[in-house]
């Protein structure tokens, strides 16, 4: 607890031993009054001063004047009560605002711990960096200060303050903060390294890449401080209601206490000014909006929170409030669905290789793959890596010879002592050799030795372990149709959409054509439904910024993607999509459940004290009780359930 | 021309409040106020000296809050 809130606690604990200490004292009549004042101020003296200043300063209807109001009222009703020689309410007056104030504490120390909570979740902030002295001995200073191209050290259990390169030192680094990933990634000297990824093992040295401002962990820090300043459609509903309904309902107390008395006088029976005095001032007593006003943002806030805690940047609660909506998912195809790497998928030798070399199954295919990688190993062309890579035994290069690239086609070279050519159709068409045709989509290296067909090699994109997985469990929660743009040839992206189950797909597009696409989809959906471009940002940006929200995927380290999307996956995990709409959905499910539940108990409350069947007790329940119960429920919008 | 600055307040209405309050000072282009962060960011007017238009903005602020606080360094 704050100080300011402690305060007030101890307040609150004077008042009440005052209050419960003279019920036993038997006083009645002005000096009643006088004993009863001592907890009324000790309670309310900064409520009865700010509405004071409110007045002064016109700005006339909030709770504080509300609270003032009702409370006053009900101390000089009690008053006149005790003068015209009736037993006066002292107890009530006091015991409002001694409640209000309760409710009040505990809504600031919810709220307080809630955004703790939260802004814990978000806290990557490096506070130092080390820089080595010439003496060897470690300096930590401003991570702000250090300029680009510094060496930095980082020992185990540090936070990367600068996004740089390792220049010694092997070590596994958490990623957890930033990607909710918590397999820890192992780096070694050459490699990238991102900031606020925790250095868990090995001691590194790094040469900084970056200024601190322009790091990733101030980026993201950035990116998140930021994220409650974009208001959602809720909550700028609230805030426009709240401007309306307090004055409402203060004239609506006044029309209560005023004018059926007066209809009374008219119709020849006594007026009963007391009675629906106290009515409009229970009346003024529920209808303030607290419950409202705070539980919005705090749920809001608390799922940005929850989300940003599993590698999800949510960058305003309107993103939040339109993913819940998403009825149209668009994806980009490599590097979102797939993984954007080429591997072989496929070796296919000829019957006539399996029987030249006396291999089948398994042997064939590790013989077809060794030639091709042999006679690739001196081509830097992306197939060739993949060859090579898939084959994993170190190249004798003694055993090639007589190497010979021909350009769009292939290479030709000598494997011990063998003449083999690798390449596409049209290096076979060269040799004069016919070819088995690929029955899957792929780029395909066929590979003949001494002159005959042995067979193929089916090299294509993979598609991520987690993609199919993502695309049903957006389809059950309720996204009516998902489509993948690509700039891929038709059979590629027809084979990877039927493979993981998405309806549409549009082949052979340019960035331009993405976004003209995503246009005619935006033209084709519904008023409430919202659609969401999913790409990896590295040439989606006018396609990110031109869907209703933009989701950039494997963004860690990449500020375009960062800049431009609405809501980040800091890993390459398509599922995680799924999982920010389910963020969204309940989060949203919070919000109206508050909305509903705080006005349909106040709306109940207001007509039964209008009528004079809810009491001044029932009154306060309405308006801290419901406040309370908003309040624990938007903290569940931070728990979030990562199945 | 945007600058964010550390506030003090208790209450998100209050933070409504000051938002209103902000927005109308002259020399603001555009303010926000996040009760969550405790933050209040704000968009100067073309030419507007930013120092002068915060004490303004934290004047305006005091009038409809009395409790709150900006932090103007």
């Amino acid at each position: 607890m704050t100080k300011k809130q402690k305060k007030v606690l101890y307040r609150i604990l004077i008042a009440a031993a005052l209050l419960i200490a003279l019920q036993f004292l038997p006083v009645r009549g002005l000096l009643a009054f006088a004993l009863y004042l001592i907890p009324y101020f000790v309670i309310g003296y900064d409520i009865l001063r700010k509405a004071f200043l409110g007045i002064k300063n016109g700005e006339v209807f909030d709770e504080n004047f509300l609270m003032a109001v009702a409370t006053v009222g009900a101390m000089a009703l009690a008053v006149y009560e005790e003068m015209t020689g009736g037993k006066g309410e002292f107890t009530e007056g006091v015991a409002v605002m001694l409640f209000y104030q309760v409710g009040e504490l505990f809504q600031s120390v919810a709220v307080g711990r809630s955004r703790k909570n939260i802004t814990a979740l978000m806290d990557i902030r490096p506070d130092y960096a080390n820089i080595e002295g010439e003496d060897g001995k470690l300096e930590q200073v401003d991570p702000d200060e250090v300029e680009i191209g510094s060496e930095i050290v980082v020992q185990p259990g540090e936070k990367i303050p600068i996004d740089g390169v390792v220049i010694s030192g092997n070590s596994t680094l958490n990623t957890s903060a930033l990607t909710g990933e918590s397999v820890p990634r192992s780096v070694r000297e050459g490699e990238d390294v991102i900031s606020g990824c925790v250095n868990l093992t090995g001691l590194l040295k790094i040469r900084t890449t970056k200024e601190f401002g322009e790091s990733t962990v101030s980026k993201i820090l950035d990116l998140v401080e930021n994220s409650s300043m974009k208001k959602s459609r809720s909550e700028n509903f609230i805030s426009r209601f709240a401007k309306y309904y307090t004055p409402a309902v203060c004239y609506g107390a006044l029309a209560l206490a005023i004018l059926p008395p007066v209809i009374r006088l008219f119709l020849g029976s006594p007026a009963n000014w007391s009675v629906w005095i106290i009515r409009a001032l229970t009346f003024l007593v529920i209808s303030c909006p607290c419950a409202l006003v705070i539980s919005i943002p705090l749920s809001f806030f608390g799922g940005i929170g929850g989300a940003s805690s599993c590698g999800i940047l949510v960058k305003g609660s309107n993103y939040l409030e339109a993913m819940a909506q998403t009825k149209y998912v668009v994806f980009d195809k490599t590097g979102t669905l797939t993984q954007g790497k080429f591997e072989v998928t496929g070796i296919f030798p000829e019957a006539a290789f399996e029987k030249q070399t006396g291999k089948t199954g398994e042997e064939a295919r590790r013989a077809l793959l060794a030639y091709a990688a042999y006679a690739e190993n001196y081509s830097s062309h992306p197939i060739s890596k993949s060859l090579k890579e898939a084959y994993g035994e170190e190249i004798e290069s003694a055993r090639v010879a007589d190497v010979e690239e021909i350009g769009g086609h292939g290479v030709t070279a000598k494997v011990d002592g063998r003449e083999v050519a690798v390449g596409n159709a049209k290096l076979m068409k060269k040799l004069g050799l016919s070819w088995t045709e690929s029955a899957q989509a792929g780029t395909v290296a066929h590979v003949a030795v001494d002159g005959s067909y042995a067979g193929y090699i089916l090299i294509s994109d993979v598609i991520k372990d987690q993609a199919k997985e993502a695309i049903a469990a957006l389809k059950s929660s309720g996204v009516r149709k998902t489509v993948m743009l690509t700039g891929d040839s038709e059979s590629v992206a027809a084979y990877v959409a039927k493979e993981l189950g998405i309806d549409e797909v549009y082949s052979g597009l340019l960035p331009a054509d993405k976004v003209e696409r995503i246009e005619k989809l935006l033209a084709e959906k519904g008023k409430n439904e919202k659609l969401a471009f999913v790409g990896d940002g590295i040439n989606d940006a006018p396609a990110l910024s031109r869907a209703d929200i933009g989701v950039a995927m494997g963004a860690l380290g990449s500020d375009a993607s960062i800049e431009a999307a609405d809501i980040v996956l800091m890993d390459d995990n398509p599922a995680k999509i799924a999982l920010t709409m389910k963020i969204a959905r309940k989060c949203l499910a919070i919000v109206y459940e508050n909305i509903v539940f705080a006005l349909a108990v106040k709306a109940a409350c207001l007509i039964l004290g209008a009528v004079g069947i809810a009491n001044m007790w029932m009154a306060i329940f309405a308006d801290v009780g419901v406040m309370v119960l908003a309040v624990l429920n938007a903290i569940r919008c931070l728990k979030v359930s990562r199945k | 021309m945007k600058k964010t600055y550390q506030i003090e307040v208790d209450c998100a209405n209050c933070a409504l409040k000051m938002e209103e309050a902000a927005k109308a000072v002259e020399g603001v282009a555009e303010a926000t106020v996040s009760f969550m962060t405790q933050k209040m960011k704000v968009a100067f007017a073309e030419g507007a000296d930013a120092a002068a238009v915060m004490q303004n903005v934290r004047k305006a602020c005091k009038k409809v809050e009395s409790d709150c606080e900006i932090f103007l360094d």
